[in-house]
């Protein structure tokens, strides 16, 4: 059982989401099987092997330095929740 | 003459022979989903006002000769998780409640620059995640060749609105089979194509180094179509490669084509039903003058642990933009920011994308990056290297889609890593990028159909095209529709 209580918290603090008790007793068991039937992968020898982020080989694209218009303020804030004076609107973060 | 039976491409032909009207098509394609929607739940949206008035202004196109397209003025929807602009898009959760992008996917926009008019948005499992279409906030699709069948997923919405004759074809996307296995389990034709054909743009990200937009339709020459006007190097997705459009030239013909048969395909958990259908149109290809030949491909065991580590890390990171505060759900009661970030997206997400979400952070986290993050890379290079063996030898891979037909709902749904077996045929080919077409070729002991999986190397699409054409010009499974239900029962 590598998902224990401890655990599950901690993954659910990186992930920023807080379950209930029993949606995290579940969510323990599920991932527990999950990652149980993930470990078939340490039969395979892969010392010799460069890990693979791209599967065609992937370069840099570079494009001209021109300027060009952005997006527009009121468009990027249509959909906002809260917005104030022509920006998003959170709660303070600070005194 | 029913108009909504007819393949876009018979469609388009009659619109521009002035047979009928776009408005007129359009107006049809509404009233059909009035009629027929309310059984399956294709649509999350529906855009009645919008697709008339685009109808109107395509028709004057068509007439001026701004639209030349063999498409132009035929009706289609896409998954909702393609960006359109001033209309919602949920990507099936309800975390982008009243989410209506101020700009289209380029996949969307090279549609309607061609003349397609869009009749709304197809449902699908939350955030693409799920093999059902039962994980969407806005309920489940029904499959129309069963009671209460699945119709596959995640482009459960897209392949059902194109059997039901809802649409004369969709968009959807796949990131470990969710175009393929719904076709499989609908009856319908569709291609993932290679990683970087078609536009990422605008295409809510689910696991970027694999998710790849695809047409689904009722036959090859409607996909290849399709394809045609959605490919091509875009400036807006750095992974999009710098290629032209593609081009098919349809042809009858696999004559000395090499066809590989991985048998490790064929083993365990393989309905019978499912195995003797793929294996006949494999001797049918045979029979048309391809050279079919059996070998092994023992990586498949390490195909599905090495594609959920990669495509949750993903997802863990490409969910992380959810926040309660740029756009979408937003909780009502909070403490502070932190608190705002946790409760709104708590309560936006669905179960399975919130285990998604955690296995990703878990395996991404500090003393299990590299037992699984990196140990999975690794391994995807392996199965990458297996598919350039198998295709110095072969042409075409034949296999199934899926180990069953579809499912009966609510079975998996309990049981995710259950769903995630089900994924054994289709993760491999987006781990390694390459293309993979699905075409029907039968039909189980209680009528639900089956998909033939054609997969090729990378940029192999004309290849893919072509012998899926020619099955298609012997067999007559993909003309079988389904009884459609078409008024609501209680």
């Amino acid at each position: 059982m590598i998902i224990d209580d401890k655990m599950i918290d901690y993954i659910g603090e990186l992930a920023r989401l807080k379950l209930k008790q029993e949606e995290k007793e579940n969510a323990k068991n599920e991932i527990n099987k999950i990652i149980d039937y993930m470990d078939v992968l340490n039969t395979i020898d892969t010392s010799n092997i460069e890990a693979m982020s791209h599967a065609f080989p992937v370069k840099n694209v570079f494009r001209k330095d021109d300027v060009m218009p952005s997006k527009d303020r009121d468009d990027i804030l249509l959909n906002a929740p809260n917005k104030k004076d022509g920006a998003f609107k959170v709660p303070k973060t600070f005194e | 003459m029913d108009l909504n039976k007819l393949t876009a491409l018979e469609a388009g032909k009659m619109i521009k022979n002035k047979e009928i009207s776009v408005v007129d098509i359009t107006k049809a394609a509404l009233e059909n989903i009035d009629k027929t929607d309310k059984n399956y739940n294709c649509f999350v949206t529906v855009c009645h006002d919008e697709a008339i008035k685009k109808a109107e202004n395509i028709q004057k196109g068509i007439d001026d000769g701004t639209f030349t397209s063999p498409l132009a003025g035929v009706p289609m929807a896409v998954k909702d998780n393609m960006c359109t602009k001033g209309i919602l898009t949920t990507a099936g959760s309800k975390i982008l409640t009243g989410f209506k992008p101020f700009y289209n996917s380029t996949a969307v926009e090279r549609l309607e620059n061609a003349g397609a008019v869009l009749l709304g948005k197809l449902n699908m499992d939350e955030f693409a995640m799920g093999s059902t279409t039962e994980t969407s906030y806005y309920g489940p699709t029904l499959n129309p060749w069963g009671e209460n069948r699945v119709p596959g997923g995640s482009s459960g919405g897209s392949a059902v609105a194109v059997a039901t004759d809802q649409t004369y074809y969709s968009l959807g996307s796949d990131t470990g089979g969710s175009i393929r296995q719904p076709c499989s389990f609908c009856g319908i034709t569709g291609i993932k194509p290679t990683y970087g054909t078609v536009s990422r743009y605008g295409l809510l990200a689910y696991a970027s180094s694999l998710d790849q937009i695809g047409p689904m339709g009722k036959n090859v020459e409607d996909v290849a179509e399709v394809l045609s006007i959605i490919s091509g190097h875009d400036p807006k997705d750095s992974t999009s490669f710098n290629n032209e459009p593609l081009k098919f030239n349809l042809e009858n013909n696999v004559k000395g084509k090499r066809i590989g048969i991985p048998l490790d395909y064929f083993g365990e958990g393989l309905d019978s039903d499912v195995k003797n259908s793929v294996l006949e149109a494999a001797k049918k290809f045979e029979s048309m003058g391809a050279v079919v030949e059996e070998f092994n491909m023992s990586e498949l065991e390490y195909a599905i642990p090495t594609y959920y580590i990669i495509a949750c890390a993903e997802a863990s990171s490409n969910l992380s933009r959810y926040d309660g505060v740029k756009y979408g759900y937003c909780t009502p009661n909070f403490d502070d920011l932190t608190d705002l970030y946790y409760k709104s997206r708590s309560e936006g997400f669905g179960m399975e994308v919130k285990r998604r979400i955690m296995i990703g952070a878990f395996v991404l986290s500090s003393g299990y990056y590299d037992a699984y993050y990196k140990k999975a890379l690794q391994v995807k290079a392996v199965i990458k290297r297996a598919f350039d063996n198998a295709f110095e030898k072969y042409d075409a891979i034949l296999s199934p889609t899926a180990p069953t037909t579809a499912l009966k709902m609510g079975e998996n749904l309990s049981d995710p890593l259950k769903m995630y077996l089900g994924d054994i045929y289709t993760v491999s080919v987006n781990l390694a990028g390459i293309p993979s077409m699905v075409v029907p070729c039968g039909f189980d002991k209680q009528g639900l159909p089956i998909g033939l999986q054609i997969t090729g190397k990378a940029f192999s699409e004309s290849t893919l095209m072509n012998m899926a054409y020619s099955f298609q010009q012997e067999t007559d499974y993909h003309l079988k529709k389904p009884v459609l239900k078409t008024s609501k029962e209680a």
